[in-house]
Order: C-alpha cells, then sequence, then structure tokens
C-alpha cells in the first residue's frame, strides 16, 4: 500500500507541478498575482470536453490546442490589463482583487454556457493513439491500466505525469536555453534593472504571461482524468492548492514547483491513503505552514516578511 | 464622534429597525444587516491596516459553528451563544495572528487557505460528533427570527461604533499611519504589532458575532453555506466599491451591490456573478479608492 501510495503520489506529484507552474512564471516575471489561474485550468479542461466529446478525437489533441489558444488569450489579456495594473500604487495587492474578479467572469460565463453539470470524459479516451506504443512499452492491455513497480495505475495517469515531465523539461530549456528566455529570467530577477538595460519588459512579461496561461491550459486537459470530472466552478479550489504547491517549491523560481510538486502530490497520496477523511485538509495547512516556516518554499532564498 | 454616532450610525440603525414593519422580506433585510457588519469589518482590517482579508468567511463560519455547538451539546440560551461565537472569532483570530507577520498578497493567500482550512476542518466526518460534519446542524431549540434580527442591529451598532472610533481616534490614525509607512510609524513610537493585533482581533471578533446571529437567524446550515466564500468576497467588494477607511464607504457600498444582487441575483445567480466580477476589474482600473473618492476628489469631506 505505501509503495502504491508513493508511485501514485509521483505520478500526481508531476501533474501537480504542470499545474503550478505557469502561476509561478506569472508572479515571477510580473509580481503579478493571478488569482484566475484555477480558471484557465477549468477553461484546459473544458477544451479537452470539447476535442473528446464533439469532435470524438483522443484528447490528447487538446494539448496543442489548448496551448496555442490562451498563449493568444494570455498576450490579449496582458495588454488589456497589466500596464494599467502596474502604474497604480500596490499592483500586487490590486492584482489579487483584479484577477479575482476576472476569475468570476470566467467561471460565470462558462456557467452560462455550459450549465453546472460535472463534465467527465471516459479514462480510456487519454492516448488511445498511442495504444500501440504503450502495448509496446509497458505490456498489458491496449486500453486496461500500466503496470508500474508491481502495482497498476490508470493509463491516463501515467499519460499526464509523462505530459507534464515534457512540459516541464519544456519550460526549462525556453528559461535557460534561449534568448527570450535570458531576458524573461532578467526581468525575474531585477525588473528595474531589466527595463534600464533597455530589455523590452512588456514584451518579455506579455510571452511569460501568454506561457502561464497555456500551461495552466495544458495542465487543465489532463484534469477530467485526475480528478474524475469538471465544473465550472472548479477554479476556486485549483487556484489554492496551486499557490499551495508553488509557495512550496518557492514563489519565483519556476523549477522549483517542479520539486513542489513532486512533495505535494506524495504527501497527498500518502494522507489520502492512511488518513483519508484529513486529506481536504492538507494543501491549506502545508501552505499556511510552509509561509509562517519557510515563506521561501524548499528552494527559495528570498524571504518575504514584513 | 458623537457628531458621526449621531447623524451616520443612529439614522441607519433606526431604519433597519423600522423596516421589518413596513417591508415584509425580513430575510432580505436581515441579509442586508448582516452585509453591512461584514462590509464593515474588513473596513477595520483592510481598511486601517491595509491586511486584505481574503478568508474573512473562516472569523464568520467559525462563528456560526461556535454558537451552533453551544446549543446544541451545551443547550446555552441563544444569547449566550452569540457571545461564544465572538469568542469563537476571537480564538481563530489569535490562533491565526502570526500570519500579520506576512505581507500583502502573501498574507491574503494564506487567509484564504486558513478559512479553507476551518471549513474542511468542521466539515470533517469525523468530527461528526461534534459539529455533524458534511451533514449540517438544525437548531430547533433557539429558532426566533425576530429576535436574532435585533441581535443583528446590536452588533451592527458595534461594529459601527467601532469604526467611528478608528475613524476619529488616534489610535486609528496611528493604525493609518502603519498602513501607509510602517518604518516611519514605528519610529514615530507606534507600537505596530500591537496595534495591528487588536484591529486584526476586533475584525475577527465583528465576524464571529455577525456569525452567530447568521446561525441564530437561519437555524439551518451546512458548512457549505456559512463558509461561502461570497461572504468574505461581497464584504471585500463592498467595502472597496464604496471606498475603505471611511464610515459611509462601505454603506455606501453594501446598499448598491447588494440592492442589485437583490434585484437581479436570486433567479440568474451566473449574471450577477459576471457582472461583480466585470464590476471588480473595473472598480481596479480605474477607481481603485472606490465611490467616495470621486467626492473626495471635489474637496468634498466624506465621514
Amino acid at each position: 500500500m505505501l509503495v502504491y501510495a508513493l508511485v501514485a503520489g509521483l505520478l500526481f506529484g508531476l501533474y501537480f507541478s504542470l499545474v503550478g507552474i505557469g502561476l509561478n512564471l506569472v508572479f515571477g516575471v510580473m509580481r503579478i498575482v493571478n488569482l484566475a489561474h484555477g480558471d484557465f485550468l477549468m477553461l484546459g479542461a473544458f477544451i479537452a470536453v470539447g476535442v473528446s466529446a464533439l469532435a470524438g478525437l483522443d484528447p490528447l489533441f487538446a494539448v496543442p490546442l489548448a496551448f496555442v489558444v490562451f498563449v493568444l488569450v494570455g498576450l490579449a489579456l496582458y495588454y488589456l490589463l497589466v500596464p494599467r495594473l502596474q502604474g497604480s500604487v500596490d499592483p500586487e495587492m490590486l492584482s489579487i482583487i483584479l484577477f479575482f474578479g476576472l476569475s468570476q467572469v470566467i467561471e460565470a460565463l462558462t456557467t452560462i454556457a455550459f450549465g453546472t453539470s460535472e463534465r467527465s470524459i471516459a479514462s480510456n479516451e487519454l492516448g488511445k493513439i498511442l495504444a500501440g506504443l504503450r502495448v509496446h512499452v509497458f505490456g498489458g492491455e491496449a486500453d486496461g491500466p500500466v503496470e508500474l513497480f508491481g502495482q497498476s495505475f490508470p493509463a491516463s495517469w501515467v499519460i499526464s505525469a509523462a505530459v507534464s515531465v515534457v512540459a516541464i523539461l519544456l519550460v526549462y530549456l525556453y528559461l535557460y536555453r534561449t534568448r527570450l528566455g535570458t531576458l524573461t529570467r532578467a526581468v525575474m530577477s531585477r525588473r528595474e534593472e531589466a527595463f534600464a538595460t533597455g530589455i523590452n519588459v512588456d514584451r518579455v512579461s506579455a510571452v511569460a504571461f501568454g506561457i502561464g496561461l497555456g500551461l495552466a491550459a495544458v495542465a487543465g486537459v489532463f484534469t477530467p482524468f485526475m480528478f474524475g470530472s469538471v465544473t465550472p466552478a472548479f477554479g476556486e479550489d485549483a487556484t489554492v492548492t496551486s499557490f499551495a504547491i508553488v509557495v512550496l517549491g518557492s514563489l519565483g523560481n519556476p523549477i522549483g514547483t517542479a520539486l513542489g510538486g513532486v512533495v505535494y502530490g506524495i504527501s497527498y497520496m500518502v494522507v489520502q491513503t492512511y488518513l483519508s477523511s484529513w486529506a481536504d485538509l492538507l494543501p491549506y495547512v502545508l501552505l499556511i505552514l510552509i509561509l509562517l516556516l519557510r515563506p521561501s518554499g524548499l528552494l527559495g532564498r528570498r524571504v518575504r516578511v514584513a | 464622534m458623537v457628531r458621526h454616532l449621531l447623524f451616520v450610525v443612529a439614522p441607519l440603525i433606526v431604519v433597519f429597525a423600522v423596516l421589518p414593519a413596513v417591508y415584509e422580506n425580513h430575510l432580505m433585510l436581515f441579509n442586508f444587516v448582516v452585509f453591512l457588519i461584514l462590509a464593515q469589518g474588513v473596513n477595520v482590517i483592510y481598511g486601517f491596516t491595509g491586511y486584505l482579508p481574503f478568508g474573512y468567511v473562516g472569523f464568520f463560519g467559525g462563528g456560526a459553528y461556535g454558537f451552533a455547538v453551544m446549543v446544541m451539546h451545551l443547550h446555552a440560551s441563544a444569547p449566550v451563544a452569540v457571545l461564544a461565537a465572538g469568542l469563537a472569532g476571537v480564538v481563530l483570530g489569535l490562533l491565526l495572528s502570526p500570519l500579520l507577520r506576512l505581507s500583502g498578497a502573501y498574507f491574503a493567500i494564506a487567509n484564504l487557505a486558513a478559512a479553507l482550512a476551518v471549513l474542511h476542518f468542521v466539515a470533517n466526518p469525523a468530527l461528526e460528533g461534534i459539529t455533524r460534519g458534511p451533514y449540517g446542524v438544525s437548531l430547533t431549540a433557539t429558532f426566533n427570527p425576530n429576535a436574532a434580527y435585533v441581535a443583528a442591529l446590536l452588533v451592527l451598532a458595534l461594529t459601527m461604533a467601532t469604526v467611528v472610533f478608528l475613524k476619529n481616534s488616534r489610535f486609528g490614525l496611528a493604525l493609518q499611519s502603519v498602513r501607509e509607512d510602517p518604518v516611519s510609524a514605528a519610529m514615530a513610537g507606534v507600537n505596530v504589532v500591537r496595534m495591528r493585533v487588536i484591529a486584526w482581533l476586533a475584525s475577527a471578533l465583528i465576524a464571529g458575532l455577525a456569525g452567530g446571529v447568521y446561525a441564530w437567524y437561519v437555524s439551518v446550515f451546512f458548512p457549505d453555506n456559512v463558509f461561502s466564500s461570497t461572504f468574505s468576497i461581497f464584504a471585500i467588494v463592498f467595502a472597496l466599491f464604496g471606498g475603505v477607511a471611511t464610515i459611509v464607504g462601505p454603506i455606501v457600498g453594501v446598499l448598491i451591490l447588494y440592492g442589485v444582487y437583490n434585484l437581479i441575483g436570486f433567479t440568474t445567480p451566473q449574471y450577477f456573478q459576471l457582472i461583480y466580477g466585470l464590476l471588480i476589474m473595473g472598480l481596479v482600473l480605474f477607481l481603485p479608492a472606490g465611490l467616495v473618492s470621486l467626492a473626495t476628489r471635489r474637496g468634498w469631506h466624506v465621514p
């Protein structure tokens, strides 16, 4: 049972890393608290439902679609909202309220469009185009569970975790191996100095914001498989969970989020296994404890206290 | 101070005391009073110290459950249980006072997480023997909406008096100086930490008492009802919309926005959600200091 909890925790944790990484990128670059993060996750899930139910395609096709659509949405939202916000007295505080408003708008529009009922996708829909490859690698049946360390897990969990690893690697390559990524890191560490050296801070930030929302939507594609179903109201809990993961890894350090997600996933699964009625409390208690005891997160250096 | 009590607080209380006799939707009137209390409670902490209590509902729900536990297990009378609800708010406030070490967004998020933690704690099936867990409470012994309405008016009067005090006292002025610049305020001899904690506990007490009278009035509720984030959000938005750190700002906010909500909200909540979402965004982008700033910008004095 412990092995199962640990491996399931790792699979969930890799997925949780993807859930948090976009939020952290946005905060790190812009010092903006995106309280609507969970709602972009929810929208990604609805894209997956649409691709699967309306087009009859493998939900994996929703991954590039969700990413491209939400990068564009992010660019548009950035230029619409952020410059005006950055000019105000207290951008960080006001961003909380602004993005809370945005999250309400998204939730309301989604409810108006799709109603409040739960949407789900049959678990064997995910990765059906890869079924042949899967049988080749893991053995077993084309739409059955996957064997790992002598335990069997839903194939959709393994696929979500695998896509998350690829996405996080791509974020890493973007930040550390591309020119725009280097500029992004410059803006993250010293915004004013980056501006003074002639970096187009607005353009760098807009791209980071777009990528952040795109990653949230990609994580959302897998939400119906990890949590069973999704409703327009899913966003709020997802936002708080994302913050728990991000703070765990340390705010402003996107790669730390990968670690934060795994730690969170494993502890969640272990509590779920041994103390199931208390598992819902975990993200909140963890978030508060980390903020109080180690506000810089597991990998952080800077301390953010008054 | 006397002027504010006489010309702002007293008329408000009198109007809400008389209204039930001429208007039959008592639940709506009661909700107006509850939101007036909560918006002013947010005003006490956010308006005067700058801490944004995103999980303000934690104290409210904690108060409601404090009331319920007193009635269910100790068979307390309703007024005693309301006082216990206020105490529950203060105790929660004390437990969470380390959060005041966090600044800005970190405080707001930690406070939100704290409210959700209290919700999941109360709603835990493992605590069914104490809180009835997720199954909700039904308090028939204390059911008395008229008395609960009067109690709510008393809590409102107390809350308003607190805001009037903050607005007119050296204490309130010192708090606002801390909000603007904690370092200079500390150098000027203001005991920053103690004052923040006092404002924080006052605001927790207000929300706890509000939760107590709410539990008394509705008498049947579930954890999701009394911990609904709607309470935090509405209270914050109402207070901000009118303008914080003033006496009349939150009142104006509640009367206008909750009035609009009651006109359109009940049949199609998602449309109200859409409207207030857009309203919040517009507020932050174009009028961050609230409606009263329209008046103060022209040099009018707003209490």
